[in-house]
């Protein structure tokens, strides 16, 4: 219960550090940060009903979001030579502000959906809620296409945390297959990256909706 | 009020000047020099105290009053903190918010004081110091809000009073947001490191000093006793939250002033370690404290 909550802190803060950095090799770091203590995350939350299951998923997570990721991404971003963020949609002061108001509705959403009562942490479907809200804006409110990557991988990371705390029964397979999806999306985006970058010299995805085909 | 609550009081008054003396020992520590004497700022205070002030034709008597309302506030806001298990010497239900109010005071005298000499050094300090101040004081009223709703409890003696180890296991996250938030309000108010640095004599990325250029003898010295018991003040809330009881209370209170130095030997060790921030990032900074600050709110709230 403790370590669960201290887990559930750290995503908060590791989502506000995500909100308010400019920094592409710094966001990457935080996400792969994120990645691997929410790894653990299974593992305490049903640490009653300990099994294989949960110690395989923990560490496929692990090396999945801790290690392939970011190699990735830090792939890309050396390929696409960029470091860091220039004149996102919305500034890192307002992007902090919007995030605590993020994470006040999603704990107002929570008193208002009906629960199971086995929930690991009172905590963990308000900051799952947090960090789809802040993978979402940080998809919609930034230009490079790198934290458009982590954006989305932040996202997956909310759902993951609510699929955690809410449904234990989940067959390992559909976990795995969850896990796979989101390992080739990254995949494509990193290539996608790579190739955008190589074509017109950025990754600058304002700029692509300028392209005409002739 | 008996007779334990004048304690608290009598200690910042006597103690605080000797936190300046901590912070240099520590950085000239790291730094492998030997350091000033750690009673340095008790000889400048004397020293300062002897001398005649000078006052500028172009001052008026806003001028003369800053330094004087400055330390009277400060003297006033010392009064409201407890330290260990000592209660305050005025305590009643919300006296956070006249806690808050006073160190408002202090900075609204010190920047009437400095635009009031006509300086185009000091208007621009004191531009920056309430332009800071207004990002630090949210993330200050929110911490005192946090920890209120945490206690159940209105009044600084209270709400400050050692918790029992089970406290943190309880609340644990919560309070660690609240203290680290807390630090970066430390940090700016009393004009350290990463947002000021007391030793530039540069007026160009001076916050605090360059507001007090003009002042000068008994009046600097004012300034100089009112923003050690400033640093006593902050370091105290950060104190009452870390300790925890021992249930006796020479002990605790001996736990609490050792705990004070600990807190600023803590900051001479940020000084020592980090760089000023760049005068755009701070804003950042200071709005992460006021989050920090309202996500142990939430937290706090389920």
């Amino acid at each position: 219960m403790l370590m669960t909550n201290f887990i559930l802190v750290l995503v908060v803060l590791t989502n506000l550090k995500l909100l308010g950095s400019s920094r592409l090799g710094a966001s990457i770091r935080v996400v792969a940060a994120q990645g691997v203590v929410l790894g653990f995350l299974p593992v305490l939350a049903h640490w009653h009903e300990l099994s294989v299951r949960f110690a395989l998923l923990a560490v496929g997570t692990i090396i999945i979001k801790g290690i392939v990721f970011p190699w990735f991404l830090f792939r890309a971003v050396r390929e696409a030579e960029v470091t860091r963020e220039i004149e996102p949609y919305v500034g890192y002061v307002a992007s902090l502000v919007w995030g605590v108001v993020a994470l006040g509705v999603s704990f107002w959403m929570c008193t208002r959906l009906p629960m199971p009562e086995d929930i690991a942490s009172p905590w963990l479907t308000p900051v799952a809620f947090f960090s789809i809200f802040a993978g979402l804006f940080l998809i919609v409110s930034r230009k490079r296409a790198v934290n458009q990557v982590l954006g989305f991988l932040v996202l997956e990371n909310g759902i993951y945390t609510f699929g955690v705390g809410v449904a234990a029964r989940t067959p390992l397979l559909v976990e795995a297959g969850v896990l796979l999806d989101v390992f080739v999306a990254v995949f494509v985006m990193g290539i996608t990256i790579f190739h955008i970058n190589r074509e017109f010299d950025h990754i600058d995805v304002d700029r692509l909706s300028t392209l005409k085909d002739s | 009020m008996n007779a334990l609550s004048f304690i608290p009081l009598l200690l910042a008054l006597v103690l605080s000047p000797l936190l300046f003396g901590v912070i240099n020992r520590t950085k000239a520590l790291f730094a492998g020099r030997h350091g000033q004497p750690l009673l340095q700022t008790y000889f400048d205070l004397w020293k300062l105290l002897q001398k005649g002030a000078v006052y500028s034709r172009t001052t008026t008597w806003l001028f003369r009053a800053g330094p004087l309302v400055g330390l009277a506030s400060a003297l006033a806001a010392a009064t409201l903190i407890p330290l260990g298990n000592c209660p305050a010497l005025i305590e009643f239900p919300g006296d956070f918010l006249l806690f808050a109010g006073l160190l408002g005071l202090m900075r609204f005298f010190t920047v009437t004081a400095a635009l009031d000499t006509g300086s185009s050094f000091e208007g621009m300090g004191a531009s920056r110091e309430v332009f800071f101040s207004a990002l630090t004081e949210p993330a200050l009223l929110v911490a005192f809000v946090t920890l209120a709703r945490q206690t159940g409890q209105l009044s600084l003696s209270t709400m400050l009073e050692p918790g029992s180890g089970a406290h943190w296991l309880h609340a644990g996250p919560v309070l660690g947001l609240v203290v680290v938030a807390l630090m970066i309000v430390l940090l700016a108010e009393n004009a350290r490191i990463p947002v000021d640095d007391p030793n530039t004599h540069l007026e160009l990325t001076m916050i605090h000093e360059v507001m007090v250029l003009d002042h000068g003898g008994p009046d600097l010295a004012f300034i100089l006793y009112g923003a050690a018991l400033k640093l006593w003040l902050f370091a105290a809330l950060i104190v009452g939250i870390l300790l925890p009881a021992t249930g006796n209370l020479w002990l605790d209170l001996l736990l609490a002033t050792g705990g004070m130095f600990v807190v600023v030997v803590a900051v001479g060790v940020i000084e020592s370690i980090m760089a000023r921030l760049r005068l755009v990032v701070v804003p950042q900074l200071l709005v992460g404290a006021g989050a920090l600050a309202a996500v142990a709110f939430l937290l706090g709230l389920i």
